[in-house]
């Protein structure tokens, strides 16, 4: 990945930085330039809180090439208590833990290793609260 | 708007083709569909291919296959969108045809995915997901499809032995396909027995790595009368919807709105509905893709998707026969030809050309295509003239 590229996105990926919609309150993460419910193009950047609850999951065993030494891989799609949805690792849980309605908070973990050539990725996985 | 019939169709064995390069499939398939209609010329052609650029290296795909098809300088335009490219190549060519702009319109689908390794193969299949939210973090294709069928499972019962029914029935149906790529049986147990990929799929649930192409002729209704051609079959319905890129960002994890709204488009411009569909190709990359599928296009109530497979109403000679060719999980998934196969199958079902797989008596199909997770879907309904 072009460090530009990885560079442009720490916002969201270090801060969890949404973008609220002035007009109707909306969050929206990643941020975009108009909202899809009011069409307004006015935000106001927030932080959001990092707690939300597993709505899926599944164990990846057979990764893409860039997670191949973190297999297998636990992912989840995630309701932030803020609103926004994501996807993400979920890391340092209990068989038990990865479950439909597991609350789980962000936190700031090395995501994969491009090698010599390339950036180290960081940004979220979620661990169980 | 004309009416457009399609008067032509072709496609080879699908398979891992070593033997054969990308523009060799798709000319294969192409020349095929052109002898099979009893045209010397065409106006204009369409391609559908999702990521040649990954899998093979190549961009510029409109022209290249116009070059080897002998048919430069008629116009020609590659269509991408993920898996579901053959299908909205289709639309294309029937819009293009349809408006008067042209009368002959070829339409292919061409994948080559085996010149690369799976790793490979995989990183080219995961930019149909939202590349900078959900793959970076991890997740791959069949991962996204788990997710789903997790959801499906928690929210409606479905089981693991619901889903593999859906695999072994489209292998019983693929034996029956000189075309597929893997047309050997399968039970319940061997898929429930298979490897694990991404819980709760095992990987006699996904479809494989295929090489392949597809194409088909289109022209207006009247010019197919006009040339005498053998069982014209008219597409009376195109439906094209589109919906978040990220599976994160859908309000109902078990919903596939793009597909219901890509129906019911077509259902509405044919005056058809689901009743009067006697036989459809559906997006089966997965075997969830399959049963919630199913469920979006009207067939069976939300939520029975998976038990409709297992009571056989899907299999042939069921009530509503799904995937009489074999489906993606047993015919193959080139990703850019499988929207175009699809309708090469309906086509020939409605023509009565399918032999041992054979719907008694076809008169309306359909197909679904599906992008990504289903951020795109396209649907065709076909009728005999």
């Amino acid at each position: 990945m072009p460090s530009a590229r990885a560079w442009r996105e720490y916002p969201r990926r270090y801060r969890y930085e949404a973008a609220v919609c002035k007009k109707c309150g909306k969050w929206f993460f990643p941020a975009r330039l108009i909202c899809d419910a009011c069409k307004s193009t006015e935000f106001e950047t927030k932080a959001m809180r990092r707690t939300g609850t597993i709505l899926t999951h599944t164990v990846i065993r057979v990764p893409a090439p860039a997670f191949a030494d973190q297999a297998p891989i636990a992912m989840a799609v995630v309701a932030m208590d803020d609103g926004p949805r994501l996807t993400a690792q979920v890391v340092d849980y209990q068989a038990a833990q990865l479950a439909i309605g597991q609350k789980v908070k962000l936190e700031f973990r090395k995501i994969s290793d491009e090698g010599a050539a390339g950036v180290i990725n960081y940004g979220y996985k979620v661990v169980p609260v | 708007m004309r009416d457009v019939a399609i008067i032509g169709v072709g496609m080879k064995k699908f398979g891992e083709l070593w033997e054969q390069s990308f523009r060799d499939l798709f000319v294969g398939a192409a020349l095929e569909a052109i002898k099979d209609a009893g045209v010397d010329h065409i106006d204009s052609m369409y391609v559908g291919c999702m990521s040649s650029g990954l899998f093979v290296g190549q961009e510029h795909v409109g022209p290249l296959m116009a070059d080897y098809l002998g048919m430069a300088p008629v116009p020609a335009t590659r269509v991408e969108s993920a898996c579901a490219s053959g299908g909205v190549a289709v639309r294309q060519g029937f819009i293009e045809v349809a408006s008067g702009m042209s009368d002959l319109v070829l339409v292919g689908g061409v994948e080559k995915m085996t010149d690369v390794g799976g790793d490979e193969a995989t990183y080219a299949l995961a930019t149909a997901s939202d590349q900078e939210w959900e793959a970076f973090n991890g997740v791959t294709f069949p991962g996204l499809y788990a997710m789903m069928a997790t959801a499906h499972m928690h929210k409606y019962g479905t089981t693991c032995e619901q889903l593999a029914a859906v695999a072994a029935k489209n292998h019983e149906n693929g034996s029956r396909n000189p075309l597929a790529q893997f047309p050997m049986k399968i039970t319940i147990a061997d898929v429930l027995d298979s490897v694990m990929v991404a819980d709760p799929l095992h990987i006699l649930d996904c479809s494989p790595i295929t090489d392949g192409a597809a194409a088909i002729i289109l022209c207006p209704a009247d010019l197919a009368k006009k040339l005498g051609k053998k069982a014209p079959v008219k597409i009376i319905g195109s439906g094209h919807a589109t919906d978040t890129i990220a599976f994160h960002q859908r309000a109902d994890l078990t919903a596939l709105p793009a597909v219901s709204k890509s129906a019911s488009i077509a259902y509405k411009m044919s005056g058809k509905t689901p009743k009067d569909i006697q036989l459809c190709e559906v997006h089966d990359c997965f075997t969830i893709a399959e049963i919630m599928v199913t469920e979006e296009l009207g067939f069976v109530e939300k939520g029975k998707g998976g038990a409709a497979a297992e009571a056989g109403v899907t299999a042939l000679g069921g009530k509503m026969p799904i995937n009489t060719s074999g489906g993606l999980k047993s015919k193959g998934h080139p990703v850019g030809a499988t929207g175009v196969a699809q309708m090469v199958e309906v086509t020939r079902q409605l023509r009565g050309e399918s032999g041992e797989r054979q719907v008694k008596g076809a008169r309306v199909g359909m197909t679904q295509n599906m992008g990504g997770t289903g951020a795109s879907s396209v649907v065709h309904i076909m009728e005999v003239m």
